[in-house]
């Protein structure tokens, strides 16, 4: 049968206990799209007392790569020497000017589908003549496998492969969010599997300084809403800490073999988030040492930033919504001109986008 | 080097003749049909026909638990098994690409001949094309299929009335799982095989039990999701599931879970879904329980439904949400 289905008495005990705990409204952002789809699949806002609010965070990888990395890898793509590679939603996202790597594969560019970024020197090695580009992109989660696919591909002196680097690091996101004008978050649902990798340490420094109280939660319909029952004790009582209602899979310091490799890999840099902006510390670049593995330093011709870009497309609101600052119902285009089918903006492309799971899990009648 | 199809395989030739002779004919039930322009048969008399056709381009070719031949026989037979019609005839038309393997034809021929023989079809009438390398991707098969309705009265979408009930015949997702492991390269341990099989002998049998479908649909691209969306929009009518009902393998599940996707958008090629008025919901049952299938949800009358809310599923935790069917591109060529 479908899932977890033996937790369920246990996630309405919760639920119970939530309501009888929760003496004020409160907003909580839980920071994972793997969590926002795990409330619109189960349904989980609708067992929350009410007053309690939950917006959706901006931890969806294909949301928040910037869109001048989906234009480098469109413009690659398109290149007949070309092999671009990445993960299956990436495809999917517009860049600046609507179009999307399916579409250029439609139009004859060479796109594949990997599951794996170490995929990626199977096709290298099979296609001596090409040159593939990997798409690198996604949270702490994946960074560790892509920095095994650069360390692999140095040792074995594969000279027609190279990276399009665009990872990102949630706790500065966390941080922009609590320092933007307009903000209502007051808690945190931490991402749990940034925290199987990271630990807790960083967020230790987040909660120093921001005096908000951050709970580390898993997926599963009991996971989330453990984490929100822990989140509003700590705040009906006025405390702000890290607790861990994931120990199950985080372990305080964390995985330290990939955080080795991440390390020996990548700097941290200031990376521009779609819809965020420009974000200090925001994101991981390769090292000077692999920087031969560097699509941009491979094809020089790529563009570079432009701050301009930075902002959202016309009518799509996905900045401020992936700042949790507005819900997609408050867009103007979403559902109209913005679908799953044809998104304006990223959060409606991944499951894990905000806007793809409100699109989910609209009313059933008309208001 | 390994013998493999040329240009001049279809060019009408000589090396046409052989590949017929040699490769082709043992596709045919009656081999004699191959020399002639059309078939020709009896038609039973005031029986109603049912016609239908479908193309197959599946990668990969082959996969665990059946083939593009398989899959090309058995979908259309199944088609016709949707209208409540015993699937008698079909014809085949392949288009093969320059440079394919004779041996992996002969294995695809010899799997179309097995499930021709496991559907009850005789194949009476083909065609073959060969186009350049490029031009195709090994094979690309179409089928037509011709059978005569034996349902008393016709199943169809339209005949869908609120209070009706939901039932499939299996546990779902198995054939877009096998399909996606042989494609990702996924070692499933043990494997998970395509559910590709005949579907008229369990239609028969829910026939013999005295159940009048009001409506059968093979599960097949977009799995249950999509074709429930099709039903409740041709019906006019809301459809609500019960999940815990659902019948989902532990293995397809978890291949789910690892690679994001939702088991009821997946395809089936051996499950039906069976739509029966409330008063006949124990007779299907009695048929369809003992092969893994069972209840899952039920139709429901909601004039104010918004057309993108007619599929709900209630979760174990009694919160309900809307079931969308498949947006964009999951897999391609699966069938």
């Amino acid at each position: 049968m479908v899932t977890g289905t033996s937790d369920m008495p246990a996630v309405l005990a919760v639920a119970e206990q939530l309501a009888a705990t929760t003496t004020r409204p409160w907003t909580l952002m839980e920071v994972c799209g793997g969590q926002t789809h795990a409330i619109v699949r189960w349904g989980l806002d609708q067992l929350l007392p009410p007053g309690l609010r939950l917006i959706h965070g901006p931890g969806c990888p294909v949301c928040v790569t910037p869109a001048e990395t989906l234009d480098a890898a469109l413009q690659l793509a398109q290149c007949p020497e070309v092999i671009l590679c990445s993960y299956g939603d990436m495809l999917r996202v517009p860049g600046s000017n609507g179009d999307d790597l399916l579409g250029v594969r439609a139009a004859s560019g060479d796109v594949r589908l990997l599951t794996s970024p170490l995929q990626a020197l199977e096709l290298a090695r099979r296609h001596p003549d090409r040159q593939v580009v990997f798409l690198a992109v996604g949270f702490e989660t994946t960074a560790p496998a892509t920095a095994l696919l650069a360390k692999q591909a140095l040792a074995t002196g594969l000279a027609n492969l190279s990276l399009l680097v665009a990872h990102v690091r949630v706790p500065p996101a966390m941080a922009a969010i609590l320092e933007a004008e307009g903000n209502t978050v007051q808690g945190f649902l931490a991402a749990g599997h940034v925290g199987a990798v990271m630990g807790l340490a960083e967020l230790e420094m987040l909660v120093a300084r921001t005096k908000v109280p951050v709970v580390m939660t898993g997926f599963e319909p009991l996971d989330i809403l453990t984490g929100v029952l822990r989140c509003v004790e700590q705040l009906e009582a006025g405390e702000a800490k890290v607790q861990n209602a994931y120990g199950r899979v985080v372990r305080e310091a964390g995985n330290g073999e990939a955080q080795a490799l991440i390390a020996e890999v990548f700097a941290v840099v200031d990376q521009p988030w779609r819809g965020l902006g420009m974000l200090p510390h925001g994101g991981l670049a390769l090292r000077d040492t692999y920087a031969q593995l560097d699509a941009r330093t491979r094809f020089p011709e790529l563009g570079r930033f432009d701050v301009a870009e930075l902002l959202p497309a016309s009518a799509c609101m996905a900045g401020t919504i992936l700042q949790g600052r507005a819900t997609p119902a408050d867009c103007p285009a979403f559902g109209t001109s913005c679908t799953p089918e044809h998104p304006l903006g990223a959060p409606m492309v991944s499951s894990e986008g905000a806007c793809a799971a409100y699109y989910r899990y609209r009313p059933f009648t008309a208001a | 080097m390994s013998e493999r199809i040329q240009l001049a395989h279809g060019g009408g030739g000589t090396l046409m003749q052989q590949l017929i002779e040699r490769e082709l004919k043992a596709l045919y039930s009656d081999p004699a049909e191959v020399l002639h322009d059309a078939a020709c048969f009896a038609v039973p008399a005031g029986g109603r026909l049912a016609f239908t056709t479908d193309g197959y381009v599946v990668q990969p070719l082959e996969f665990p638990g059946g083939d593009i031949g398989s899959l090309a026989m058995t979908g259309t037979a199944n088609d016709l098994a949707m209208a409540g019609a015993r699937p008698l005839r079909l014809s085949v038309g392949l288009i093969l690409e320059e440079g394919l393997e004779l041996s992996l034809l002969r294995r695809v021929v010899a799997s179309m001949r097995r499930a021709a023989e496991l559907c009850g079809v005789e194949v009476v009438t083909g065609d073959t094309k060969v186009v350049e390398r490029g031009k195709a991707d090994g094979v690309f098969i179409t089928t037509s299929g011709i059978g005569v309705v034996e349902a008393a009265i016709d199943p169809h979408p339209t005949a869908i009335r609120p209070g009706d009930q939901l039932l499939v015949s299996g546990d779902l997702g198995r054939h877009g799982v096998a399909i996606l492991a042989a494609r990702h390269g996924l070692a499933l341990q043990p494997p998970v095989l395509s559910d590709c099989a005949p579907l008229w002998p369990l239609v028969r049998q829910l026939l013999d039990a005295g159940v009048q479908p009001h409506c059968l649909r093979d599960l097949t691209r977009g799995g249950l999701a999509s074709a429930l969306q099709e039903l409740a929009a041709a019906a006019g009518a809301v459809m609500r599931l019960e999940e815990e009902r659902l019948p989902v393998s532990e293995p397809v599940q978890r291949t789910c879970q690892l690679l994001g996707f939702d088991p009821l958008h997946l395809a089936n090629e051996g499950r039906l879904l069976a739509v029966v008025a409330p008063e006949q919901r124990d007779a299907a049952l009695a048929v369809l329980e003992p092969l893994g299938g069972g209840w899952i949800g039920e139709v429901l009358e909601d004039p104010a439904a918004l057309p993108t809310a007619r599929v709900r599923l209630r979760t174990p935790l009694g919160t309900e949400r809307v079931l969308l069917p498949l947006s964009g591109e999951l897999l391609p060529r699966i069938c």
